[in-house]
């Protein structure tokens, strides 16, 4: 179980992972000035588990989760030791056989899930096209089988619902056809990117609830991006801390919230009451993420790091583990959330 | 949709009316007039001109004569030709159907090569591919028609011998006029060679004349593409494992066909102008040439009327695209 030393266990060939991500590197832009947007970052998700991950924007949550869907276009350059799901390689499959796979069963909801519908096709067209690509199933029990998902996901009077366009609907509703695409054919992966992020605060709630009682039903892994760590300490049962394009963190879930490691975990625990939406800038941290131009030589917090030392401008710490989990800093904050240089 | 065909018809009665206006100033306003131009210039009896030109009515004040015209106008009367003694409407709807028939396959033929341009370019954006077709897009765009059609003509009848130089069809053949445009006519009369020489008559034109449209609608597909890609729904698309073709020809041609069908209801008004050009190259005996013959002859209700009739097709035309929205895009549909 990914509850220990997840890292090492994923070393050890072919694993019982259902994702497994092993020092994935994305890169955009290309001659002398190509960009990591995602650099050295491992993941495991075991079958049936919550992940959340978090980070502020631009720390490459979302071009990470578009890589393990191969939906990173060229001049985007995905590499990695290790991209499998339930045990077969992603990187070396051919992209038929991917494509058989992506949809059904790992599927993706996004932040915006209004504009993340076509606006030319009905809602009920564009469930039907999920059911007719991967199950092949067409005609009326396609038609049965879109009128139980909308079910499913608790939209109100489905059947009227299904001639219905995307303008048509609210954010939340928008959502929930999103979710019921996603769950069509009992993905074995959800992957909900900041899937309430631009809702109203009371239906975040819904939708939240929505995703984790499918995940219970379905006992589908699923990732969970979000900036709400309250929701994260709520459903998940590990986190990821990413930031500028690596995990700086991964614990389990109490630990994480109890003891973080790292300066930035515990940063982002800090503006948790604040519970701004977006969350753009950190209570504790000045600055924001390095882009493109303004990457630092060595650890990629010490510009912002309210415990800087001399050796983290010029050194580039490792993900190290910690009691039950990993954080890459060199002085990695102990229970009572000093840093071990005293 | 009654209370818009309402609103689109108060607009289109004033439009009417101001082309009736220009289209009787600018005739009137070229030197000579049509009994001149019969009887020529040198030794004309007085008494017989003057005779000639009150018959006509043409020695009226010009606002008389365009009064007495808008009167027959409103009667639907659009008057005889001075020429040929023919009426109006009789002339246009025999002459019709040959300039459909140049314009609809001009019009197929830019819509698929367009297209089809447009959305290679917007996908294999930045590389050699784009920039030839963009090019190509924009030499074919600053073409003069007169200049390419010749040159067409040099290079594919007369250096290579592939295609006629002029006409609909050869002589040989003689097929009666059941819907007017000559490839259904020929099929029609089940004499295969009788099709063959009418597709061959009728490639040149069609490709001289949709060569504009052509680069037109490649630039608008590949621009409008180009924004549709980027869109979050072909994300979604691509995320639901749906192949690339799919991905792209029916979740990102259809909602970039949108500016592409506005531009085709442009294009059809510069397509008609360029009928009369393309007809007098190619002898293809249509109403443009008719026109440019009219024009000649100081054929005052010929040119009137058939000026009148093209920009009613146009109206019509760019009223049927609008309808075509509402088909392509369901917000506007519900909106209505
Ligand atoms: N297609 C792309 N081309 C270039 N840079 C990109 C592209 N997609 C994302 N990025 C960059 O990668 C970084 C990480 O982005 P993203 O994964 O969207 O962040 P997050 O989801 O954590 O907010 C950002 O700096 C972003 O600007
Ligand atoms: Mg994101």
């Amino acid at each position: 179980m990914p509850t220990t030393h997840t890292l090492d266990i994923a070393n050890a060939g072919g694993s019982s992972m259902l994702l497994d991500i092993k020092n994935l590197d994305v890169t955009f832009g290309a001659g002398d000035n190509p960009f990591r947007a995602v650099a050295g970052v491992d993941l495991q998700v075991a079958p049936g588990e919550i992940v959340g991950i978090v980070g502020e924007s631009g720390s490459g949550k979302s071009v990470t989760m578009l890589a393990a869907m191969g939906l990173i276009d060229a001049p985007g350059r995905v590499t990695a030791d290790r991209l499998s799901f339930a045990g077969r390689d992603l990187l070396t499959m051919k992209p038929r056989e991917k494509r058989a796979i992506v949809g059904a069963e790992i599927s993706m909801i996004f932040q915006d899930a209004q504009t993340s519908l076509n606006p030319a096709y009905a809602v009920g067209d564009q469930l039907l096209e999920t059911l007719a690509e991967h199950q092949n199933l067409k005609g009326a029990a396609a038609r049965a089988r879109v009128l139980e998902l909308l079910e499913q996901v608790e939209i109100p009077d489905a059947k009227s619902r299904l001639s219905a366009y995307p303008h048509q609907l609210s954010g939340g509703m928008s959502q929930r056809v999103m979710i019921a695409m996603a769950i069509a054919c009992n993905p074995k992966l959800l992957i909900a990117d900041e899937p309430t992020t631009a809702l109203d605060v009371t239906v975040q709630a819904q939708i939240m609830e929505l995703l984790v009682n499918l995940q219970r039903q379905n006992n589908m892994g699923l990732i969970l991006i979000t900036h709400d760590l309250a929701v994260v300490a709520e459903v998940a049962q590990r986190v990821v801390v990413m930031y500028a394009g690596e995990v700086v963190e991964q614990s389990p879930v109490p630990d994480i919230f109890n003891t973080p490691r790292h300066p930035y975990t515990q940063a982002l625990l800090c503006s948790i009451p604040e519970h701004s939406k977006g969350a753009e800038r950190l209570a504790t941290l000045s600055g924001v993420v390095p882009g493109r131009y303004d990457r630092p030589k060595g650890c990629l917090l010490s510009p912002r790091c309210p415990y800087v030392q001399p050796v983290c401008h010029n050194e580039h710490p490792l993900l190290e583990a910690t009691h039950r989990g990993s954080a890459r800093c060199f002085f990695a904050l102990d229970d009572a959330g000093r840093p071990s240089h005293g | 949709m009654i209370q818009f065909l309402l609103k689109r018809l108060g607009v289109v009665i004033p439009t009417f009316l101001g082309i009736t206006v220009l289209a009787f100033a600018l005739i009137h306003v070229i030197p000579g007039d049509p009994v001149l131009v019969m009887l020529g210039e040198r030794n004309i009896d007085p008494t017989y001109y003057r005779e000639a030109m009150h018959r006509l009515g043409l020695d009226l004040p010009l606002w008389q004569q365009y009064l007495h015209y808008l009167g027959n106008l409103l009667q639907g009367d659009l008057g005889t030709s001075i020429k040929t003694n023919i009426p109006v409407l009789q002339e246009f709807l025999a002459l019709f159907p040959a300039t459909l028939e140049l314009s609809l396959a001009a019009m197929g033929f830019a819509l698929v090569f367009g297209l089809a341009a447009g959305i290679v370019a917007a996908v294999k954006r930045g590389t050699v591919v784009d920039h030839t077709v963009m090019g190509a897009a924009l030499t074919g765009y600053s073409m003069p028609i007169f200049w390419w059609g010749l040159i067409l003509i040099m290079v594919v009848s007369v250096h290579l011998g592939l295609t006629p130089v002029s006409g609909r069809i050869d002589i040989e053949y003689d097929i009666a006029p059941i819907t007017g445009l000559m490839l259904i006519d020929t099929l029609i009369s089940g004499e295969p060679g009788a099709f063959v020489s009418a597709l061959e008559h009728l490639i040149l034109p069609a490709i001289v004349l949709g060569t504009i449209p052509l680069a037109v609608i490649a630039r608008m597909t590949r621009s409008a593409m180009l924004e549709v890609l980027r869109e979050d729904y072909i994300r979604t698309a691509r995320a639901k494992g749906l192949s690339r073709s799919r991905v792209i020809l029916k979740h990102a041609l259809r909602n970039a066909l949108m500016p592409v069908v506005t531009v085709i209801g442009l294009q059809v008004g510069t397509m008609l102008a360029g009928a009369v050009l393309t007809e007098t190259i190619f002898s293809w005996p249509g109403i443009g040439k008719w026109l440019i013959d009219a024009i000649g002859a100081r054929d005052y209700p010929v040119v009137q009327g058939g000026i009148l009739l093209i920009a009613s097709m146009i109206i019509l035309v760019n009223l049927l695209v609008d309808l075509l929205y509402g088909v392509i895009n369901p917000r506007i549909r519900h909106a209505r």
